[in-house]
C-alpha cells in the first residue's frame, strides 16, 4: 500500500550484465543535456561530433569494437549511402560472375558435345524467362 | 568536499539529479574516482557527483578521451552503475555522459539553470523504471529448402546457383517478416501496459555481441508497482517462433524518458524502425 514496491531483479538474470550497446545508447544519446562549466562541442551539437570524430579518429578500433552503428545511419554518414551502393554493386557483380561461369561451362561442354550444349542453352533461356 | 580551493586541479562530474534523499546508497557503488559518489544538495534538488582530475575532464583532454573507445566504454559503464545505484533508492534524472562543473558553485548553477526541467522530470518519473525489450531475427542457418536444392552438393549451373540464392533469400525474408510482425504486436501490447514507450535505433550486433539482427529496440516506462506484471506479460506474450528471439533488459533508470519534448527527445524514433523493417 503505502510501502513502495520492491525494486525488481535485474534482467538478464544470469548476471551477465548489460551489453555495451545498451549502456552507450542510454548514457550518450539519452538523459538530460545541460551545459556544465566545461563546454564541449559534442553537447552543443547532439553528439554528432563525437560520432563522426570516432569514425575519423579511430575507425579501425571502432570497427573492432563494433561501435560504428552511426555509419549505417544515412542522417549521420554519407558513408552509409556509399556502402549501400557498394553492396548493391557487389551483389550485381556476383550475379554476373555466376551467369558468366555458367555460360563458360556450357561453352566448354559445347566444344565436346554440341548437342548437350545446345539443350543447356535452352534451359538457360528458360531461366531468364522465369 | 567542503574546501573547493584544495581541489583546484579537480573538477566535479555530475551523474544525475534527484530530490534530496535519506536512504543510503547500496554498498560497493563506486564513481569515476573509485569512491562512493558525493551528494550536493541545493534548494530542494541534489546532484550526485564525483571529483575527477582536470587533466582528464577539461574540454581539451575530454574531447580526446571521448575518441578513445576503451576510455569511453569504461566511463559509460561507471556512469551507468552510479545511476543504477541511485535508482534503487530514489528517482534519478540521468544527465548525459560527461557533464562537468568546475566546483560546487558550478553544480549549484547547473541545478538552478535546469531547475524547471529537473523538477518536471522528477514529477513525471518518480516511482517508475525503464525496461528494455529487443527482438532479434536470427537467420544464421538458412532453412533447408529441399524442393529447391539441386540434387548435387554443389551448384552445377548458374540456374542452380540462382535458385539456391533465391531460396536462402526467401527464408531470410520469412524470418524478418515474422520478427517484424512480432515486434509490432509486442510493441502495441507493451505500450498498452506501460506508461510510455520509445523506439530506439536497432543495435549493431558487433557492439552488442548478440547473435542475430536487432529488429525491435524499445524502452518502456513502467511504474514500480506494475513492474512484475509487465515482466510476466512479456514472458506470456512471447511465442516460440523459429529464428526470432525476444530479450528483456533492466530495470534501467528512466534514461529514455528523461528528456521532455523541450529536450528534443520526445519524438518516437518511428522512422528509423520502419526503414529498418522494410529492408
Amino acid at each position: 500500500m503505502a510501502s513502495p514496491a520492491r525494486f525488481p531483479d535485474a534482467y538478464p538474470p544470469d548476471g551477465s550484465g548489460a551489453n555495451l550497446a545498451d549502456i552507450l545508447e542510454r548514457v550518450l544519446d539519452k538523459g538530460i543535456v545541460i551545459a556544465g562549466d566545461i563546454r564541449i562541442n559534442l553537447l552543443d551539437i547532439e553528439l554528432l561530433t563525437i560520432k563522426l570524430r570516432l569514425i575519423v579518429a579511430s575507425i579501425d578500433k571502432a570497427k573492432e569494437m563494433g561501435i560504428d552503428w552511426w555509419e549505417d545511419d544515412p542522417a549521420l554518414s554519407t558513408g552509409a549511402r556509399r556502402r549501400e551502393l557498394a553492396r548493391e554493386n557487389d551483389e550485381l557483380k556476383e550475379r554476373i560472375a555466376a551467369l558468366e561461369s555458367a555460360r563458360n561451362a556450357e561453352a566448354a561442354e559445347g566444344a565436346v558435345r554440341e548437342k548437350r550444349a545446345a539443350s543447356a542453352k535452352k534451359e538457360q533461356g528458360a531461366v531468364t524467362d522465369e | 568536499m567542503n574546501d573547493v580551493r584544495e581541489h583546484e586541479h579537480e573538477l566535479l562530474y555530475v551523474y544525475a539529479v534527484t530530490r534530496p534523499f535519506a536512504t543510503a546508497l547500496p554498498d560497493g557503488v563506486r564513481g569515476l574516482d573509485g569512491k562512493p559518489p558525493g551528494l550536493i544538495e541545493h534548494r530542494g534538488l541534489c546532484a550526485a557527483v564525483s571529483r575527477v582530475p582536470a587533466e582528464d575532464f577539461n574540454a581539451g583532454p575530454l574531447r580526446a578521451h571521448l575518441e578513445d573507445l576503451d576510455w569511453l566504454g569504461r566511463t559509460a559503464r561507471t556512469h551507468e552503475a552510479v545511476i543504477a545505484a541511485l535508482a534503487t533508492v530514489t528517482c534519478p534524472v540521468p544527465l548525459r555522459l560527461a557533464t562537468v562543473c568546475r566546483d560546487e558553485n558550478g553544480v549549484r548553477r547547473l541545478l538552478d539553470s535546469g531547475r524547471a526541467r529537473f523538477v518536471r522530470a522528477i514529477e513525471r518519473l518518480d516511482g517508475r523504471i525503464e525496461w528494455g525489450v529487443k527482438v532479434y531475427a536470427q537467420a544464421q542457418q538458412p532453412f533447408p529448402s529441399r524442393e529447391l536444392d539441386p540434387p548435387e552438393p554443389k551448384a552445377a549451373t548458374g540456374r542452380d546457383y540462382l535458385r539456391r540464392r533465391l531460396g536462402e533469400r526467401q527464408s531470410r525474408d520469412e524470418i524478418w517478416r515474422r520478427a517484424g510482425a512480432l515486434s509490432r504486436a509486442l510493441h502495441a501490447e507493451l505500450c498498452d501496459r506501460a506508461e510510455a514507450g520509445r523506439l530506439h535505433r536497432p543495435q549493431n550486433a558487433r557492439l552488442s555481441g548478440e547473435p542475430g539482427e536487432n529488429v525491435l529496440n524499445a524502452a518502456y516506462l513502467v511504474p514500480l508497482d506494475r513492474s512484475e506484471d509487465f515482466v510476466a506479460a512479456i514472458r506470456d506474450f512471447i511465442p516460440h517462433i523459429e529464428g526470432v528471439r525476444v530479450e528483456l533488459t533492466g530495470p534501467w533508470a528512466p534514461y529514455s524518458f528523461a528528456g521532455g519534448p523541450d529536450d528534443g527527445h520526445g519524438q518516437v524514433d518511428q522512422a528509423s524502425r520502419e526503414g529498418r523493417e522494410e529492408q
